[in-house]
């Protein structure tokens, strides 16, 4: 299955390299290079490369690449995936995973990477069963081990590798018992010139950190559990239980991780907390344009939109911008062209808006397209599809956790076409 | 001094070196100096870097070694050749410090093949590593050792993986999966004997196996599909547990597998064309027949499509996809839509991920519009899009067009002609023009609007703009000669020359049509001939050719112009056209006979080009595979066979023993053998005649469900038959009568042998069953008669239905009686290992047993340095099933409980149970729970309410009793909605306790605290064989729930555990003394003390090697 990884840079040098199976020669990546080149943008790298021996499937994160090396046959979802678990696990180890973390935590990347592949097949992937054959790295561990002596791999196989939960360690404890859950929800929505609707769905999540000692048996139960149209699990959740009830019955992994994501279709109407109103023209001719936005609250359920950035990507003969921001400060990079306004908290009673020129340089033509304008905000203790928790209950032991549920609605891919 | 880096790869280039470096390093303490002489001061910086290195490796102290080997491990990961530390590394290959040991396993599996001979010293560490009784250390051992590529050492790997394949760890077994292939590759001519290892774990029941070992049998074997078949009810039913690669690999597989398995459900044309030309020669009437017939799914393929269906909800994209292809390739039409909702789900994942779901949606979607048309608006495309990302959801909504559609999507392209990225613009262009051809209805709007778009600034949008309206104007040349006329104009601003190639050929083609502009454009052309491209120049020719043969009087000087500058430009294609056409146009005394058809050749009318989706023929592809997101066969892509015309037979997938699923729970042997022994009162007959519809029945798609693990459990009561002597008294003087009803049934002659090897010994026979298909279905009726088959026999009786009716109700009341008589065996039936469960450590065959599994056993536990009593998972989890609930009793319910011997999740002081609960009525049963007040005093861990229990559904929950360390019943009352029935659970008192592990040392020093009236002993009499030490700790550890303590001392079995409730340590010993044994049991509890004594006692008398 996968042959190798390198890791590669942003600008371009392969900083790490790890082989499953024989050596693969770095000069591989050259056919990578070529096609990194060929495109404009670094996503526009094509995920799937075919060279004459082997093939690329590489996945771009946080500015690095990981190209995996493959010689046959296999679905590439299966290498995308495995390389984004990778990436997820780096993040988890190091809080970042930026080419500095991975060089500065090469051995811990190295002993990770043998343990997440055996001969290019998945080994073990589940953080839980990672952290007890490897330690994460912390500080206080560092100078411990120094002095002891003693070393950040385990000894034992980690007990959830064989058991039925492999996603839990066993004899987990802690002085403060406490179950957060996170309700996130996505607005992803397409809004045309007139400020009608064209697409709009939500994309939910409820992400949980638990930190309950022992066994815990949880069961979460939603209000009005039918918006939810089509949903993933975490494998802790019983499905069948799902399939017949409706409710998440789970044994939760330690600490954070995602139970569940889910879909709210595009069928249902769904309400969009913000609008824009916008004139931006260019006149023939003239090397200046007009630009102005203004952005006011729609249907927020009487909460506040906070956390408001717009982001705008003119059109190429624009040399500048000369704006004046109501509230919050913006930029804009003549290079990128990009122009972005942090606008922060909407005020109702006092509407946002910028308003300028923005000036065409000499001789160019009249911009075909209008810039789209890509939203950003967070609209805190509101789940805009309407869904509520209803109850969570703990079986299987006896102290009373500490429970706590959190609402959060955020733009997605909220875009406004001009 | 010399830059490192400029050293370094000099350096590496030689490898002879490396003898230089080793006797520099013996002159080291002159350090770099004279005596090296020129050559060696030329690497002296590398040198001393490795120097030290090598140093800090052959200095006594860990953390100096360990600290160099992280070094080491750096510059790998670089990429830098550290391949002449190869002595100084392989040194510490059998170090004490776990990460020092690892870190060296990276480097010999880096360097060992480079350094083939170096690397054979580390080999007998491995072999050494593989008896180690950790599990990790075993499976550690055994990668690098099959990573190390030395073909040398294929025989000891050979040997290795046989002998971890047979592992009890499932754990070692995986790694083994994973060393198969990896020998394979090393060596192919392993292949037979790896086929064998292969087709061993296919059989593995571990869900941690299955996955990795498909994948070795997909890299060995692909073709053997006939391995396949015995294990495929197994893999299909343990899927959902399997982790999610391995689920990827075993769908994939699957996917292929049913393709050649079954027949096609995709209705009866694809097949009918095949079925024509064969019944040809035969009669109208059976063709017709043959075309009536309707199309009955394959249970085995309706349970493939069944129990992949959950994992749609896999938060894996890869699983997700799977599932998906599976559906596309193998369900019925109608139902692959299922797929629709997960698949657009994944859009919202990563960029890589919508790339390749977005591709395998393209190629969906040109077969079957309906499927994602609902879903349109997720493929609109945002600016934030990466172009490939944009481009296939371009490619998706133009296969999704439709008349009903065509103007939402239409106004959608006109929002993407105008993106700043232009070729994504150029893109929606050529959708726009597919849009066009394939809905007549739009096409003139659409060249009217890429009209428009030819006065657009963007060169690149006027080109493919005119190149899509050629492609269009062609399809329908009537009446657009206005548009001819535009481009003409138009054509000085354009400069792209595919464009301007284009227009010519336009004008050229139609030149009749716009008879005044045509020779305009072509002294144009002749002006500017030499400068322009070839592909122009190429169509200037062409264009000066056809108004030659339509309008000489205007065109032919200019013609003979063009050609002059045609015969002597640089490009040979370019000069042998021109040269083509001269003679083809232009009439002389050489080329007469062709040239009369000069106009029929050059102004032939030309078939419109098809405008298709790139994505049409990719469909060849087997969907989500690399071969179809590259649209060209991949290096090891398998084929997806065309479905069978008639299906193989479908008996190769017979399992020994089948039962349903929502039974399998029920103790079926137990019962059946009481049953049996009722009915005798009964013709035998009767009693064979049902096996034979067992038979049949057990192809019901709700069966095999459990085949897997019934085998198991059989195995298990092999040795358990035998060591409760009332049982296997039972079970023989039954088969004795058995014997002699199937002598004397004559209709059943091919099934005696087995039915009688069966009945001789009930588990035995399972295993040499296997591998007879037909004969292993009546043994699935054998335990199922009695108890569960009642209901569904009857739906697949079909000769012998008049005497199975008849047979049922006399069976019937008869099987009423035995609740009672279950209660008393229950102290018996401790070791009964006759019934499902699902176990995470697989039993020990007594034919595998070698002394080596014994530190393997031991291995399982955890063993610790640390003083600390450390609780350790179960060594043993015995498979038995006792009887809570008679279905008669409980009006259609029935219950079984088990002991699971894992710490009790609700509660520390609770013993675990897992309760079955099945509804064996004609009605479903509703809120079955446990009533609040509990008769006797124990605390009790209620399983929440079960809502509704189908009709022949069962389910498993979970519960916990605290027993408070007594072997006292704990009673309680078991409801439903009507009816409430009273039922007790009376604990073993092996089931009180949970294992711990400890070091042999602490062993001592507990037992010396526990002495005298803490202290019981016995002594029992057995013969030697009995009390070998594999035969004791098996017996032990399955009476008791106890932890082995690993023992140096031969002659000595130590076990551990402590009570559930209180916690109390119990330490029990076994020490054989030929003939006799000496058990002591030290523990507070003196109670628990005489009670485990007692049950040891019987246990280690009576067991059988």
């Amino acid at each position: 299955m996968i042959h190798s990884l390198f890791l590669v840079n942003a600008s371009g040098d392969i900083f790490l390299e790890k082989h499953w199976k024989s050596v693969v020669s770095r000069s591989v990546c050259d056919y990578f290079f070529e096609a990194l080149e060929r495109a404009t943008e670094p996503e526009n790298v094509p995920p799937v490369i075919p060279t004459p021996h082997h093939y690329l499937i590489n996945v771009l994160r946080h500015r690095i690449y990981f190209v995996a090396v493959i010689q046959s046959e296999v679905p590439p979802l299966f290498v995308i995936e495995f390389l984004h678990r990778v990436v997820d696990t780096f993040q988890d180890y190091f809080g970042v995973c930026t080419e500095a973390a991975i060089k500065d935590n090469v051995v811990v990347v190295y002993e990770l990477l043998e343990e997440m592949l055996d001969n290019g097949f998945p080994l073990a992937t589940e953080s839980n069963i990672l952290k007890e054959l490897i330690k994460p790295p912390t500080i206080l561990r560092t100078v411990v081990n120094t002095i002891t002596g003693s070393t950040n791999v385990g000894e034992q196989l980690p007990t959830g590798q064989l058991s039925v939960v492999p996603w839990r360690r066993t004899g987990v404890k802690y002085t403060n018992n406490e179950a957060y859950f996170d309700v996130v929800e996505e607005i992803d929505a397409i809004i045309d010139k007139s400020g009608s609707t064209i697409t709009a769905e939500i994309q939910g999540v409820v992400d949980a950190c638990v930190k309950l000692t022992g066994m815990p048996d949880l069961t979460l139960s939603f209000m009005n559990p039918r918006l939810l149209d089509d949903v993933s699990f975490h494998p802790c959740v019983r499905f069948k239980r799902w399939e017949a009830e409706r409710i998440l019955s789970f044994i939760p992994p330690d600490g954070n991780f995602r139970l569940l994501s889910y879909h709210v279709s595009s069928q249902n109407l769904v309400a969009i907390p913000v609008y824009v109103k916008h004139n931006i023209s260019f006149r023939e001719g003239s090397s200046q344009g007009r630009f102005e936005l203004t952005l006011g609250p729609k249907q927020t359920m009487g909460k506040a939109v906070e956390s408001v950035l717009v982001s705008s990507q003119l059109p190429r003969g624009v040399l500048n911008a000369n704006l004046n921001a109501s509230q919050g400060t913006y930029t804009f990079d003549p290079v990128t062209k990009l122009l972005s306004w942090d606008v922060g908290k909407i005020n109702p009673q006092k509407l946002p808006s910028l308003k300028g020129s923005v000036s065409l340089q000499a001789g160019a033509f009249k911009p075909d397209e209008n810039p789209t304008i890509n939203i950003q905000f967070k609209i805190q203790q509101l789940a805009i599809s309407g869904l509520k928790v209803n109850r969570l209950d703990m079986y299987g032991e006896k102290y009373k956790p500490f429970k706590g549920i959190k609402y959060m609605t955020k733009a997605g891919k909220f875009q406004v076409r001009t | 001094m010399l830059g490192m880096s400029a050293n370094s790869v000099s350096y590496n280039e030689q490898g002879s070196v490396e003898s230089g470096v080793d006797a520099a390093q013996e002159n080291s303490n002159i350090s770099g100096g004279g005596s090296g002489g020129a050559a060696f001061s030329l690497f002296s910086a590398d040198c001393k870097k490795n120097e030290d290195l090598k140093e800090m490796l052959e200095n006594n102290k860990e953390s100096l070694k360990l600290e160099a080997m992280k070094r080491i491990v750096g510059l790998i990961a670089k990429g830098k050749n550290a391949s002449e530390l190869f002595p100084a590394v392989v040194k510490n290959v059998a170090s004490k410090n776990i990460e020092l040991k690892k870190l060296v396993y990276v480097y010999l599996v880096r360097y060992a093949e480079e350094q083939q001979d170096l690397a054979l010293l580390s080999i007998s560490t491995f072999q050494r590593a593989l008896k180690d009784p950790n599990q990790l250390i075993r499976a550690s051992a055994l990668r690098v050792l099959s990573s190390i590529r030395v073909p040398i050492i294929v025989p000891i790997m050979m040997l290795a993986i046989k002998e971890s394949s047979t592992d009890l760890s499932p754990y070692v077994r995986k790694t083994a999966a994973h060393a198969i292939q990896k020998l394979y590759s090393l060596d192919p001519d392993q292949k037979e004997h790896l086929i064998e290892v292969i087709e061993k774990l296919l059989k593995d029941k571990s869900t941690l196996v299955a996955g990795s070992v498909v994948m070795a049998f997909e890299e060995v074997c692909p073709d053997r599909i006939d391995l396949i078949h015995k294990n495929y009810r197994k893999l299909c039913n343990m899927l959902v547990d399997v982790e999610e690669w391995g689920q990827v690999v075993i769908i994939h597989m699957l996917t292929r597998y049913a393709r050649t398995q079954f027949v096609s459900p995709w209705g009866e044309d694809a097949v009918f064309d095949e079925n024509n030309e064969k019944t040809f020669y035969d009669s109208e009437e059976e063709r017709r027949a043959d075309e009536s017939k309707p199309y009955v799914m394959d249970p085995d393929h309706r349970l493939l499509l069944r129990n992949t269906k959950p994992l749609l909800q896999s938060r894996n994209t890869a699983v997700v996809m799977a599932v998906s292809q599976l559906y596309w390739h193998l369900a019925p039409k109608h139902e692959i839509s299922i797929v629709t909702k997960s698949l657009v789900r994944l859009l919202r994942s990563h960029r890589e991920v919508q790339y390749v779901v977005l591709q395998n949606i393209a190629t969906m979607s040109i077969q079957r519009k309906g499927m994602f048309e609902p879903f349109m608006k997720s493929f609109y495309v945002r600016s934030t899009d990466a172009t490939h990302i944009k481009t296939l959801k371009l490619e998706i909504l133009t296969n999704l067009a439709n008349e009903a559609n065509i103007s939402t999507i239409l106004r959608e392209f006109q929002t993407y002609v105008k993106s700043q990225d232009k070729a994504f613009a150029a893109a929606t262009i050529q959708a726009i023009g597919r849009c066009a051809t394939d809905i007549s209805e739009v096409t003139d709007t659409c060249l009217n609007g890429l009209v428009l778009l030819l006065s657009n600034r963007d060169e690149t949008v006027v080109a493919e703009s005119v190149v899509v309206i050629k492609k269009l104007l062609q399809t329908q040349p009537s009446q657009h000669s206005d548009i001819i006329k535009h481009m003409a104009k138009l054509f000085d601003n354009i400069t792209v020359p595919m464009a301007r190639a284009s227009i010519l050929w336009l004008m050229g083609e139609y030149c009749e049509h716009v008879p005044k502009i045509a020779p305009d454009v072509l002294r144009k052309m002749a002006k500017s001939f030499t400068s322009e491209e070839d592909i122009v120049k190429l169509q200037i020719v062409n264009l000066a050719a056809k108004l030659y043969l339509t309008n000489s009087k205007q065109t032919k000087l200019l013609t003979q112009y063009i050609l002059n500058l045609g015969k002597y430009d640089q490009n040979y294609d370019i000069r042998d056209r021109t040269r083509f056409i001269r003679q083809l146009i232009v009439p002389n005394e050489k080329s007469g006979a062709l040239s009369k058809y000069a106009r029929r050749i050059l102004m032939a009318p030309k078939p419109a080009p098809v405008l298709q989706s790139a994505f049409k023929d990719r469909d060849r592809y087997q969907l989500g595979t690399l071969s179809h997101s590259l649209n060209s066969y991949a290096t090891g892509y398998l084929e997806l066979s065309n479905w069978p015309p008639v299906a193989p037979d479908q008996s190769v997938r017979n399992v020994e023993v089948v039962e349903p699923v929502t039974e399998a729970l029920a103790s079926a042997l137990g019962k059946s053998k009481r049953a049996k022994s009722d009915e005798k009162f009964y013709s035998g007959s009767e009693e064979e005649e049902e096996e034979e519809e067992g038979s049949s029945s057990e192809d019901s798609s709700s069966s095999s469900g459990e085949s897997e693990s019934e085998s198991k459990s059989e195995e298990n009561s092999d040795d358990s038959n035998k060591s409760s002597s009332s049982q296997s008294e039972k079970s023989s003087s039954e088969s004795d009568t058995d014997k002699k009803k199937t002598q004397k049934n004559k209709k059943l002659h091919q099934q005696k042998p087995a039915s009688k090897d069966r009945k001789l010994k009930n588990g035995k026979a399972a295993n040499a069953e296997s591998r007879s298909g037909s004969e292993s279905d009546s043994e699935s009726s054998s335990s199922e008669s009695s108890s569960e088959s009642g209901s569904q026999s009857e739906l697949d009786s079909n000769s012998d239905s008049g005497t199975d009716q008849k047979r049922k109700t006399k069976s019937k009341p008869v099987q009423s009686k035995p609740v009672t008589n279950q209660a008393e065996k229950k102290e018996v039936s401790l070791l009964d290992l006759d019934d499902f469960s699902p176990v995470p450590v697989s039993t020990p065959k007594s034919s595998i047993l070698s002394p080596s599994l014994l530190s393997d056993l031991q291995g399982l536990s955890i063993s610790s340095s640390a003083s600390a009593l450390q609780a350790s998972s179960p060594v043993f989890v015995p498979e038995t099933s006792h009887e809570l609930l008679h279905r008669m009793t409980g009006k259609g319910l029935s219950a079984q409980y088990r002991f699971t011997r894992q710490p009790c999740i609700y509660g520390n002081s609770m013993v675990s149970l897992q309760l079955t609960l099945s509804n064996n009525s004609e009605q479903a049963l509703e809120n079955i729970h446990i009533s609040e007040k509990s008769s006797s005093g124990q605390n009790i861990h209620r399983f929440s309410a079960i809502e509704r229990l189908e009709p022949q559904a069962s389910a498993t929950v979970s519960m916990g009793v605290d027993f408070n360390d007594s072997t006292q019943a704990a009673h309680f009352q078991l409801c439903t909605k009507e009816d409430e029935f009273s039922v007790s659970i009376q604990p073993a008192v092996g089931e009180l306790l949970l294992p711990i592990t400890m070091s042999e040392a602490d062993f001592t020093k507990e037992q010396g605290k526990l002495v005298g009236m803490n202290e019981s002993s016995a002594t029992i009499t057995t013969t030697p064989e009995n009390i070998s030490s594999q035969s004791v700790n098996r017996n032990v550890v399955s009476a008791a729930n106890l932890g082995v303590i690993p023992s140096n001392q031969e002659n000595i079995h130590r076990f551990a555990g402590k009570t559930v409730s209180s916690g109390s340590l119990v330490l029990v010993s076994v020490a054989p003394k030929d003939p006799d044994a000496l058990i002591t049991v030290n523990t507070e509890k003196s109670v628990i003390a005489s009670m485990l004594l007692r049950q040891f006692k019987t246990a280690l008398t009576n067991i059988t090697p």
